[in-house]
């Protein structure tokens, strides 16, 4: 393990509803619907590691990256960042204590202003926190953008006149401007070509190591985020259902959940594929999430106990947690 | 493949080539051209109306009552559209009347995108009981005809130059803040807009920065065919006596003025009902043009 004495990021029974679409008056009366999108979860981001976060649409993993970058507010909670409390900041203390925690996002062609050029992009967040003249300012450009493997001549052009992948890079060179102590990176090679996807995260493994960096690494990619994350946690339906070692997890998962998606892994090294555990149904609607463990209408192990009780997230053996009745 | 080298060989500058970009598009679009000429002719003729008119537009000439125009049997090329009832004549005055029109356009479009747009821009943005408040107040307001509200604000100031451009651009930038509010909305769950908010760029910063220069594309086009209606609206506010005040010359007071003898002597409307006709075509042929080439998703509204 990675993780020191106190971990970077401490988030505790943390809890994101929105209001669904009722009608205006039971909006008014606070009785509309209500979407859970994250139930009380709790985990921690160690010092410089990277936590892997996996979970189908709709499970409240992108949700919870944004209460940590402080773009959704929460509804219940707690977060603590380096021993501070996080959601607690408001106002202009907030506003100067973002640069610590910086995001990346999925989408490289909505993630930057397109008619801004690209050393106005990446000057941004420095000409927000730090006070310098024009021309130090595009030094330090020149310097980020050499950082993530561009030519600092390009940045007077626009975000149209780049790859998705170059995109991607401007705007990892406009996270780390400000040098974070935690990087939430968003889906950052979903929308990319594979092979582009590579560099994009061979690249970030040079910056966490360079910059000694914790990071939040969102994904619905098994592969990719076993290739990155020192740990790994599960979320399904706004639950976090098992979180473990990668190494653990890949190597014997302990929620039934966790066991179905990994079992859909295909693995080209067998002959004869392992049989993929087929999951009855569809993810349930979060406008009404099951009772007791919520994962039970689909479990292929569900007994009449799942119904009733919520399950909590128990240690196992080697730092494993899952929650789960039958782990 | 190597990251530094960059997706597109397109190196201009982007001012540069937008500049080209439209004068490439302008000349292969006879539609867009014809207005844009328009345009020019009616802006050059308000700027160099006392160069061209030959006559003062408010100078009475008792010959001239009701002179025919040159191509009417009895007229001269004196005066080539002909004399009005008390004997001005009627080129001069339609002539000196763009400068009226345009000014007026202009004023209130520019009043009524600025306002419009930064309160669209801050409901769109916030959302919640501001957002509430500013549209109801637009729909309200909506809900009466653009002319008549101004007419209503008219009535609450009274007549006047300058108060017909306040009632107007109080009529007008409701449009200006629906469209931008629905933009902004669009805009600000944009990842860019996350990113500004998460480095901690403040609210303000990011609706001027961020979000008003990516809706203008899309309000320009708009601002074009309003200019064409405010003129239009000028010509009716003055018409009904409400606007431009005699002896200032104003094409809608000409043909309100015509209005009393127009079986009799017709062209005193004729020369301003062309003019209004010609600079509302020339501005919707391009604001057409700009829609087309720089916003295609945008339908008329």
């Amino acid at each position: 393990m990675t993780e020191a004495a106190s971990p970077l990021v401490e988030v505790s029974d943390l809890t994101v509803h929105f209001a669904g679409r009722g009608n205006v008056l039971g909006r008014l009366l606070g009785k509309g619907p209500v979407v859970h999108a994250v139930n009380g979860i709790s985990f921690a981001i160690g010092r410089q590691e990277v936590l892997g976060l996996v979970g189908e649409s709709g499970s409240g993993k992108t949700t919870t990256g944004r209460v940590l970058a402080r773009l959704v507010p929460p509804t219940g909670g707690k977060v603590r960042l380096d021993g501070e409390d996080w959601l607690g900041l408001s106002g202009p203390a907030l506003r100067r204590r973002r640069r610590n925690v910086q995001m990346i996002f999925q989408n490289p062609f909505a993630s930057l202003d397109p008619k801004w050029t690209v050393e106005r992009i990446v000057a941004e967040p420095l000409k927000t926190h730090e006070r310098m003249g024009a021309p130090e300012l595009r030094r330090r450009v020149a310097s980020l953008l050499e950082g993530v493997g561009l030519d600092p001549r390009l940045m007077t052009r626009y975000p149209h006149q780049f790859s998705g992948g170059q995109r991607q890079r401007i705007g990892l060179a406009r996270a780390m401007a400000l040098n974070p102590q935690l990087l939430i990176a968003d889906e950052p090679v979903s929308a990319l070509d594979v092979s582009i996807q590579a560099q994009i995260l061979n690249l970030l493994a040079e910056l966490k190591a360079s910059h000694r960096l914790s990071m939040l690494f969102i994904s619905h990619d098994l592969a990719v985020v076993r290739h990155v994350s020192d740990r790994v946690a599960v979320m399904y339906l706004g639950t976090l259902v098992e979180i473990a070692e990668t190494k653990t997890l890949y190597r014997s998962p302990r929620h039934p959940y966790t066991q179905a998606l990994l079992s859909a892994i295909p693995d080209p090294t067998r002959r004869k594929s392992r049989k993929a555990i087929a999951l009855k149904g569809e993810i349930p609607s979060p406008l009404n999430p099951p009772s007791g463990c919520v994962f039970h209408p689909r479990c292929p192990l569900a007994q009449a106990r799942c119904a009733q009780e919520t399950p909590k997230l128990r240690p196992l053996a080697d730092g494993q947690w899952a929650a789960c009745h039958l782990a | 493949m190597s990251a530094t080298s960059p997706a597109s060989v397109e190196s201009l500058d982007p001012p540069v080539a937008a500049g080209r970009r439209f004068v490439s598009e302008l000349v292969r679009n006879p539609k867009g051209l014809t207005g844009f000429v328009l345009i020019f002719g009616v802006v050059f003729i308000a700027i160099f109306a006392p160069m061209l008119a030959g006559h003062d537009p408010t100078r009475q000439v008792l010959e001239a009552r009701f002179l025919p125009p040159v191509f009417a049997e009895d007229g001269t090329w004196g005066h080539i559209l002909g004399g009005d009832n008390l004997g001005r004549d009627i080129l001069a005055r339609v002539l000196y009347g763009s400068r009226t029109s345009i000014l007026v356009a202009l004023l209130v479009v520019f009043n009524a995108m600025v306002v419009g747009s930064i309160l669209g821009a801050i409901a769109g943005y916030f959302g919640g009981l501001l957002d509430a408040v500013i549209m109801r107040i637009a729909d309200f307001q909506l809900s009466f005809p653009f002319i008549l509200v101004a007419i209503l604000m008219l009535a609450i100031v009274g007549p006047g130059f300058w108060t017909m451009v306040f009632a107007l651009s109080v009529a007008l930038w409701v449009r200006f803040a629906r469209l931008v509010r629905g933009e902004t909305l669009k805009i600000r769950e944009l990842e860019y807009i996350q990113a500004a908010k998460s480095i901690g760029v403040g609210h303000v910063a990011i609706i001027f920065s961020h979000v008003i220069p990516n809706v203008l594309p899309t309000i320009i086009v708009i601002a074009t065919f309003d200019v064409a209606e405010v003129v239009i609206a000028e010509a009716a506010i003055s018409f009904l006596g409400l606007g431009t005040q005699p002896p200032t010359p104003s094409w809608g007071m000409m043909i309100s003025e015509g209005r009393n003898y127009l079986f009799e002597n017709y062209w005193m409307a004729l020369g301003p009902g062309i003019a209004i006709m010609t600079t509302s075509i020339a501005i919707n042929l391009f604001g057409d043009f700009l829609r087309d080439t720089y916003d295609p998703r945008q339908e008329r509204l």
